[in-house]
């Protein structure tokens, strides 16, 4: 009984998380969701440009694109924060004056999310049957217009529950981003907790954060489900084969 | 459908290999405008990859492009292929636009019309092949022949010049495919300038102007249906033939 009061106290100390709630979500909650969202659509948009190196009929684009990839995507996450945010935190210093590591602790985000969102792209694109670039130049279009306009288009959408599912890791890598420092000010939820978990010896503001970062991933991971089975399964089906059937031979002339 | 004042098209001493695969073997053929010339010829005989390099799609290794009796191997191959329609064993059509942006697509984008005047085009066209009532549908909720005569609709409100069929109806239920065959059959008779690689023997022989008879890349006997169906002069055509009717 003892054991399960101690048990209790350490990781449901209601007290202690009902302290450290105000800075959870005034602090905390805000910065990880900005460190999630801005990484999320810089690495988008650099993520779409090294899709199309990588398929690029220029090799020399599709080896800049794969040695990108390469890197960021075979380096532990927190290697690449600590090289980027102490790294780079003297020449950002120089360059505007600021000693805040936030937007380099940003960019390695984005560096990570850009090589996963390029390789996720690049097999969504690759997915498309290729009669339809073929057909779409076919009509006329250019190269640069049938991917922008028929194949891209359908590439992106078989891969909306892939691009969700790195959007849920990218809030929790942006956990990492405490390894290179950051004021009271631009601590997200992992630090917050953390915070308040040292100073008072007890795990609970921990529970705390871990229970705002599952609010945020949980319904993204029941969105996923929701995205594939619409992609699968469509809107709203309207079988209607025996009146289609029936339309076929009325017009040109044909006899059923 | 209104007259249309080009459209003959050669092509002259065609070469093709991809890597040793010597896929074209010197091709000649000659579309007369307004005629419909058909190619026949066992798979992999390269009459499909004929087409493609009709229409620069691919580009052949040596010999020329005449549309009008003027060389197109040295125009830019997008504005080339405007010209020429083309319709595909597999529809092609894109699955994440209805059926009215399928038709209506390159005629805003290449052909620049706003977006009323395209969509009163592609209607126009979808009512020519019966298919104006499901113009706001995906091309996923239509039957395989709905699906290529959308797909010859989107070609042909582009006003081409030419139209290409590549097995047009190779990949339709059988009683899908008389619809298609008789909305090309009317094409024909329109005036449209078409090549039709086609597995139909019914249609070569009795809609074509001319056949022409491929295998292993070259042209093994062209000339009229009659010519081609009844007095084979070659080993070779008299077999495949032989196969196939």
């Amino acid at each position: 009984m003892d054991a399960l009061e101690q048990l209790g106290k350490t990781f449901f100390d209601w007290e202690a998380m009902a302290a450290v709630l105000p800075d959870l979500l005034t602090v905390g909650l805000p910065n990880t969701l900005l460190l999630a969202l801005a990484s999320g659509i810089i690495g988008t948009i650099v993520g779409m440009l090294l899709a199309i190196m990588g398929i690029s009929r220029n090799r020399v684009l599709r080896w800049i694109a794969r040695i990108y990839t390469d890197i960021f995507r075979g380096l532990p996450a927190v290697v690449i924060i600590l090289l980027i945010g102490l790294g780079l935190g003297p020449i950002l210093r120089q360059v505007t004056g600021s000693t805040s590591p936030y937007p380099l602790g940003i960019l390695a985000l984005s560096l990570i999310a850009s090589a996963y969102i390029g390789e996720i792209f690049r097999s969504g694109i690759q997915s498309v049957e290729k009669g339809q670039l073929e057909a779409s130049r076919a009509l006329g279009f250019s190269y640069g217009a049938s991917m922008q306009l028929v194949v891209v288009p359908q590439g992106v959408r078989r891969v909306l529950p892939a691009l969700v599912n790195q959007f849920i890791s990218l809030i929790k890598e942006s956990s990492l981003i405490y390894f290179i420092g950051l004021v009271a000010s631009e601590r997200e939820l992992f630090r917050v907790g953390n915070d308040a978990a040292s100073n008072t010896g007890n795990l609970s503001p921990l529970i705390a954060a871990g229970v705002l970062y599952l609010c945020l991933t949980i319904p993204l991971t029941h969105l996923v489900n929701f995205i594939d089975t619409r992609l699968r399964v469509g809107r709203k089906q309207k079988p209607e084969p025996d009146e289609l059937a029936a339309v076929i031979p009325t017009s040109g002339g044909a006899k059923a | 459908m209104k007259t249309i004042e080009s459209g003959t098209l050669t092509g002259k001493g065609l070469h093709l290999s991809f890597g040793s695969n010597h896929v074209l073997r010197g091709i000649d053929l000659h579309v007369e405008r307004g005629t419909t010339a058909s190619v026949i010829g066992p798979s992999g005989s390269g009459k499909s990859t004929l087409l493609r390099v009709l229409n620069r799609l691919i580009e052949p290794d040596q010999g020329d492009i005449l549309l009008d009796g003027r060389s197109v191997l040295k125009d830019n191959p997008d504005e080339l292929r405007r010209r020429i329609g083309m319709v595909f064993q597999q529809f092609n059509l894109f699955p994440h636009k209805t059926v009215l942006d399928n038709v209506s697509l390159a005629l805003r984008k290449l052909r620049k019309m706003s977006a009323g005047e395209a969509r009163e085009k592609a209607l126009a066209q979808l009512d020519l092949v019966g298919l104006k009532h499901k113009a706001d549908v995906r091309p996923g909720n239509l039957s395989g022949g709905q699906q290529q005569r959308v797909a010859i609709a989107r070609a042909l409100a582009m006003d081409p010049e030419v139209m290409f069929f590549d097995e047009a109806t190779s990949a339709l239920d059988p009683e899908l495919v008389k619809g298609v065959l008789a909305l090309m059959a009317d094409l024909a008779s329109a005036g449209m300038t078409m090549v039709v690689v086609t597995h139909e023997m019914g249609f070569s022989r009795n809609v074509s102007d001319t056949v022409t008879f491929m295998d292993g890349g070259v042209v093994v006997e062209s000339g009229p249906p009659s010519a081609i169906f009844d007095d084979a002069q070659t080993p070779r055509l008299r077999s495949f033939l032989s196969d196939v009717l």
